[in-house]
């Protein structure tokens, strides 16, 4: 069973073969396009991330002693990166999302979507993620 | 005719390189860039003439006071105000706004009383209006969208009546470039005996604007969008009607006598500029005014209006692509979608190309739910972007169309 690092990992020698920015936003895309729909049922107020321009939804369930993140997003570039975070957050312990360090974001030049002030919500995704793992791994202690 | 080139060559952003490209600029509707000389005011300003203004008796404060004044009574002949005293300086066109709405809406609004805007309103042109309404129990009507998003001049008469205090509208809407018939609405207002406050923060670097032929009440832009700095605005005001107005801020500059039994407040402008200003900024506005004037406004919207009509026709030559905002007047604003493509895939396809576009809502939600939409990308156009600019915007869309299909 891989490591929430090890995915990381993974993403960032995936993305190390890129030649130039066009490369990397149409594999995005493409790993956008590829991920599930989330069901309607599940696209709610209460697991939408707010952000200024794209919609992000999150949801989020327990198997085990792992968490399961769903999520989906109305902007294919957006879901691309959802599906990246989902990629290697979900299926992990509470303890282990709650405590990782996200570095493959940074190394993989995709910053600038998770600035504040880029407004799409995927900043507070991370923290909602975390939140869900912080709530549970409370619950558990 | 405008030397594209030569004003090309004052604005020294225009030079930078974005992503490895050269930077095509398109987003002068948020904001427009600044020319060598409005830097160099601010800058020179800094250097060699700064002090705080008005009371000081020593020279650089007379310095900055007499600069500040000048930019004063530039902008009144810049909108042909009568009096310099009916300038009030602000943050900008959001502060102006919500200056009046506090202001005269504490004044003059009464419970049942109705304040008209558009559909088309920006954000700052809304919430204002809302937060006053709630407080004097005030009613706000909203002269509907059209399909090509404009207004129409019956549903103006139908909805201003004599309940009507207030009429608030922009001059150029910022999410669809239409230009509205502010003439007309503002003669129907007044028939019915009602303001107007005219919203110029998308037409002021444009069209050129006379107050006293357009008899309107209040004028409000900033002056960030007229390539002047950030944190500077203009609130135009009728003497009369600001003279019975009641300060919005209270502090220093805008008292005539302070004491715990009471204050009596300064004459115009100066009752409603409490606190130090933006001095600086608004030394280096009156640069930008007088650029901009010696440009020529009326040579500038004509160049801007071909700008507009090449990039129209060149944009609806995409297949797939549809514009929002089709009014027969329009400003330098193209709003538009792909196809099927969400803007936000979009415009972050077209900045790693070095293309700065808007993408979102552009804070006119209503505009939006208008066309059952979650937004536009949006062009915005200045006196110096090119046809060759253009070309490279079209060819970014392609790209975008092909990668994101």
């Amino acid at each position: 069973m891989p490591t929430i690092n090890d995915i990381q990992d993974d993403i960032i020698e995936c993305f190390s073969m890129f030649e130039d920015w066009s490369e990397k936003y149409e594999y995005l895309i493409d790993f956008g396009k590829s991920l599930e729909h989330l069901e309607e049922k599940y696209k709610t107020e209460e697991n939408r991330i707010h952000g200024c321009q794209s919609r992000v939804w999150l949801h989020a369930e327990q198997q085990g002693d792992k968490i399961i993140f769903y999520a989906d997003s109305d902007a294919i570039i957006t879901k691309g990166i959802v599906g990246l975070l989902v990629k290697v957050l979900s299926n992990h312990t509470a303890n282990e999302i709650a405590t990782s360090e996200l570095y493959f974001i940074d190394k993989i030049g995709l910053r600038e979507h998770l600035s504040p002030t880029r407004a799409n919500g995927l900043l507070s995704m991370v923290k909602k993620m975390k939140s869900y793992a912080l709530i549970w791994d409370n619950q558990q202690a | 005719m405008l030397d594209i080139q030569k004003i090309r060559a004052d604005f020294p952003i225009l030079n930078e390189t974005i992503r490895g490209k050269k930077l095509v600029y398109f987003d002068n509707g948020a904001s427009t860039q600044k020319p060598q000389a409005v830097i160099d005011a601010e800058k020179y300003y800094y250097e060699h003439q700064y002090a705080n203004i008005h009371r000081g008796v020593h020279y650089l404060s007379q310095i900055g006071t007499d600069l500040y004044e000048q930019v004063r009574r530039q902008v009144q002949e810049f909108i042909n105000a009568k009096h310099d005293h009916e300038i009030i300086y602000t943050k900008g066109t959001t502060n102006s706004i919500n200056l009046v709405a506090y202001s005269f809406g504490r004044k003059f609004l009464n419970e049942g009383d109705e304040i008209v805007l558009t559909e088309m309103e920006h954000h700052s042109n809304i919430v204002p209006w809302q937060i006053i309404s709630e407080e004097k129990k005030c009613t706000i009507k909203v002269i509907p969208l059209q399909q090509d998003g404009s207004i129409s001049l019956e549903d103006a008469e139908k909805l201003i009546t004599d309940k009507t205090k207030i009429v608030s509208i922009t001059y150029v809407s910022n999410a669809l470039g239409t230009i509205n018939p502010i003439q007309e609405i503002i003669d129907i207002a007044h028939k019915k005996g009602a303001k107007v406050l005219v919203d110029a923060a998308q037409a002021i670097q444009h069209i050129p604007i006379d107050v006293q032929a357009l008899d309107v009440d209040f004028l409000v832009f900033s002056g960030h969008k007229i390539y002047g700095p950030t944190g500077t605005g203009i609130l135009y005001g009728k003497e009369e009607i600001l003279n019975e107005m009641p300060p919005y801020e209270g502090g220093g500059d805008m008292i005539k006598t302070v004491s715990f039994s009471g204050t009596t407040f300064s004459d115009l402008p100066f009752k409603f500029e409490a606190g130090t200003p933006n001095i600086a900024g608004c030394v280096a506005l009156g640069t930008a005014i007088k650029y901009v004037q010696e440009i020529g406004l009326k040579n500038i919207q004509t160049y801007e209006t071909e700008l507009l009509q090449y990039a129209t026709e060149k944009l609806m030559q995409i297949d797939g692509l549809k514009i929002y905002g089709t009014s027969k007047h329009k400003s330098s604003v193209i709003s538009f979608l792909l196809d099927g493509l969400h803007p936000y895939d979009v415009g972050v396809i077209l900045d790693n190309q070095g293309i700065a576009i808007r993408t979102g809502h552009h804070c006119a939600q209503p505009v939006m739910d208008y066309y059952k939409i979650p937004g536009t990308c949006r062009a915005t156009f200045a006196m110096y972007n090119t046809k060759e600019e253009v070309d490279i915007l079209v060819d970014g869309i392609l790209k975008a169309k092909k990668m994101l299909s």
